[in-house]
């Protein structure tokens, strides 16, 4: 098999509050191809989008830690790395598009400044140079103008437009590894349609494998190839995409679709839609067994007590649960 | 046919722009340009559309909690256009909002149970016991602990706060509901519950809903008539059956299709359109749609289409359909 652009093992990422400590990644391991598009999903707080800080090192200083786990990008552990190693990495190796690109783009320098600068510091190339691959990214995402609104301030964009520099910026340096948090999550469905399909055709003109993390099961039935589900700071389930929407094993996964209103289209919704009883648990307490037993239908006894394992099968189906097996 | 709980004509609302040191108006945004539309007890009506399109402007001047430009405002056959503050009070108590963020729209230093109270201590409705009791009824219907009256918005999950929300709304028994964004904030599994309690509640109280959401699916399953906004008009108007079956109008199309499904196999080519939306502040001439629309003609930029009826209940504002 070909060695995996990013190998994540036993992560382990905590916050460390005045109320305790909350196990916000709990021991999450998996692996991305080169070119491939791998989706993580989940709810609020099921540690998603820590997991993408913390493969960036972004973690909110004094707050939460990597406290355990390896992250290997480029044969070399990324959490062993210095802040001047690392910054050599992001942005350049290893890039990324956030959810609100208003606040991720520096209001006071022009577009044209902001690609350029990731451009000159981790390319060398000149400023004339910088410029040129600028306003060709900005062709690229295709921006009407480009040549023009290189020279234009990100308030001057529309939400969508700013997401396409975000894009420019995340692929001027040709990465290896694009991190996508909720990248479309902000903006309205036409739009949306519009950027997914932007960062698909690209991915595979510059040949990044993608991480993208989304709380929405329709983007990920439509841009993943292999997707992993978390619940509580875990990874309850993973499997290829359409082998994960046919047989989804996890009662959370079946629940997680069943709640969703627009299945799919032409069969109409049934009356009432599926409901997971309770909400997520409080990460601070540390849980015994399968995090999400107090709410699942399926739980037994000894789900309360023991975390079940991680099996899997030949067709890299994996699931944790003692009632489903791959 | 009953009266219906909510009509309005020729709905507008203009927002002046206002520059410089005389605060001269320079521009109008056109959020809301010439709705009609009526709800039927029981029924409920979904606005749809983009952010900019004018969906929650509507539903706030339905509840004049804004005054329109134009237009009529009809609420259980009454002219409420027009009435000051005592004179719409009685009208009120009969419509009721449900908002996004339920956290912002929850008085953070009152207790839960003097929050649900409130609107039954303005109205003079019961006495002290007799109110504590309605609201310990209400939060048991919405799904919550009594021991809830107690305590304060906080300390709540943002799904049961949508539902502390839901039960201030229904304290007054309305017979209309603004739902705006009400479950758009929620994680899936959340959503799922609060959009089940707001089906059951219409089933038990006949209450109308307009219910305002950018989200097709949702809309898909909770409305039974669905009305398409774009930069400030209704472009589309059916029972959701023929709208989700045969959109007519290009826009529901395009938004129809932009729409993610959950199946992998369902990848498609879809319409994918091109552009921004355009700033209501100067909605394009004739259609507005025009710029956007795969398949727009030269009249369409030159004259604006009027929403008419092609089949039963199924009307669209469109040139190109005969």
């Amino acid at each position: 098999m070909e060695e995996p652009v990013l190998d994540v093992r036993d992560l382990r990422t905590h916050f460390f509050t005045q109320d305790g400590v909350t196990r916000a990644v709990d021991g999450l391991s998996f692996t991305i191809a080169p070119g491939e598009t791998l989706g993580i999903v989940g709810e609020s707080g099921c540690g998603k989008s820590v997991t993408a800080l913390s493969i960036l090192r972004l973690l909110p200083a004094g707050l939460g830690r990597t406290v355990g786990g390896s992250i290997t990008f480029g044969g070399r552990d990324l959490l062993t790395l210095d802040e001047a190693e690392m910054r050599r990495i992001r942005g350049d190796r290893i890039a990324m598009v956030f959810q609100e690109p208003m606040t991720s783009l520096n209001p006071v320098l022009t577009v044209g400044e902001q690609i350029a600068e990731a451009v000159m510091i981790h390319q060398s190339k000149s400023k004339s140079e910088a410029w040129a691959r600028a306003a060709e990214m900005l062709t690229l995402v295709r921006i009407p103008d480009a040549a023009r609104r290189v020279h234009d301030y990100p308030h001057q964009f529309s939400g969508g437009m700013r997401q396409r520099v975000m894009i420019a910026i995340a692929l001027s340096c040709h990465p290896q590894l694009l991190i996508a948090d909720e990248p479309t999550t902000a903006l309205d469905v036409t739009i949306q349609a519009q950027i997914l399909k932007l960062m698909l055709e690209l991915k595979g003109r510059i040949g990044a494998a993608i991480l993208l993390i989304t709380h929405d099961l329709g983007v990920v039935a439509e841009t993943c190839q292999r997707v992993i589900v978390m619940y509580a700071g875990r990874k309850v389930e993973e499997a290829p995409v359409e082998e994960l929407f046919d047989r989804p094993l996890h009662p959370y996964t079946r629940g997680l679709m069943g709640s969703i209103p627009r299945h799919r289209p032409g069969i109409a919704p049934s009356r009432r839609l599926q409901e997971i009883p309770g909400i997520v648990p409080n990460l601070r307490a540390p849980v015994a067994g399968c995090a999400f037993a107090p709410r699942c239908p399926q739980a037994t006894p000894r789900c309360a007590a023991e975390a079940p394992p991680l099996r899997r099968d030949a067709t890299g189906h994996e699931v944790s649960c003692w009632e489903a097996s791959p | 046919m009953s009266e219906p709980v909510v009509a309005v004509s020729g709905l507008t609302k203009h927002f002046p722009v206002r520059r410089g040191f005389l605060q001269r108006q320079v521009a109008t945004v056109r959020a809301v340009d010439g709705v009609t539309l009526s709800i039927a007890p029981g029924e409920t009506l979904c606005l749809v559309g983009e952010s900019g399109c004018g969906k929650s402007t509507v539903g706030r001047l339905i509840l004049r909690l804004m005054q329109s430009t134009a237009g009529t405002i009809h609420l259980r056959g009454t002219d409420v256009t027009h009435l000051g503050d005592a004179a719409m009070r009685p009208h009120r108590r009969h419509a009721q909002m449900v908002f996004q963020d339920p956290y912002s729209s929850l008085n953070p230093r009152l207790t839960v149970g003097t929050i649900v109270a409130e609107p039954l201590e303005n109205y003079g409705d019961l006495n002290a016991a007799g109110r504590t009791e309605k609201v310990a009824a209400l939060l048991d219907r919405v799904g919550l602990r009594a021991d809830a009256m107690r305590r304060y918005a906080f300390e709540f999950s943002g799904g049961q706060r949508q539902r502390l929300g839901i039960a201030r709304a229904l304290a007054l028994d309305p017979g209309l509901i603004v739902a705006d964004e009400a479950v758009s904030a929620l994680d899936v599994s959340v959503q799922a519950q609060v959009l089940n309690l707001l089906m059951d509640l219409q089933e038990e109280r006949n209450i109308a809903y307009l219910f305002i959401s950018h989200d097709l699916g949702v809309v898909e399953h909770i409305g039974h008539r669905i009305a398409v906004m774009y930069l400030g008009e209704i472009v589309e108007i059916a029972p959701k059956s023929a709208l989700f079956a045969t959109p007519l109008h290009p826009y529901t199309q395009a938004l129809i299709a932009a729409a993610p499904i959950a199946d992998p196999r369902a990848r498609s080519e879809r319409i994918v359109l091109e552009g921004d939306l355009p700033s209501p502040m100067n909605p394009p001439a004739g259609c507005r749609f025009h710029t956007r629309c795969p398949v727009a003609i030269a009249r369409c930029r030159s004259e604006a289409p009027v929403l008419r009826v092609r089949h039963e209940g199924h009307a669209v504002a469109c040139h190109l359909i005969g």
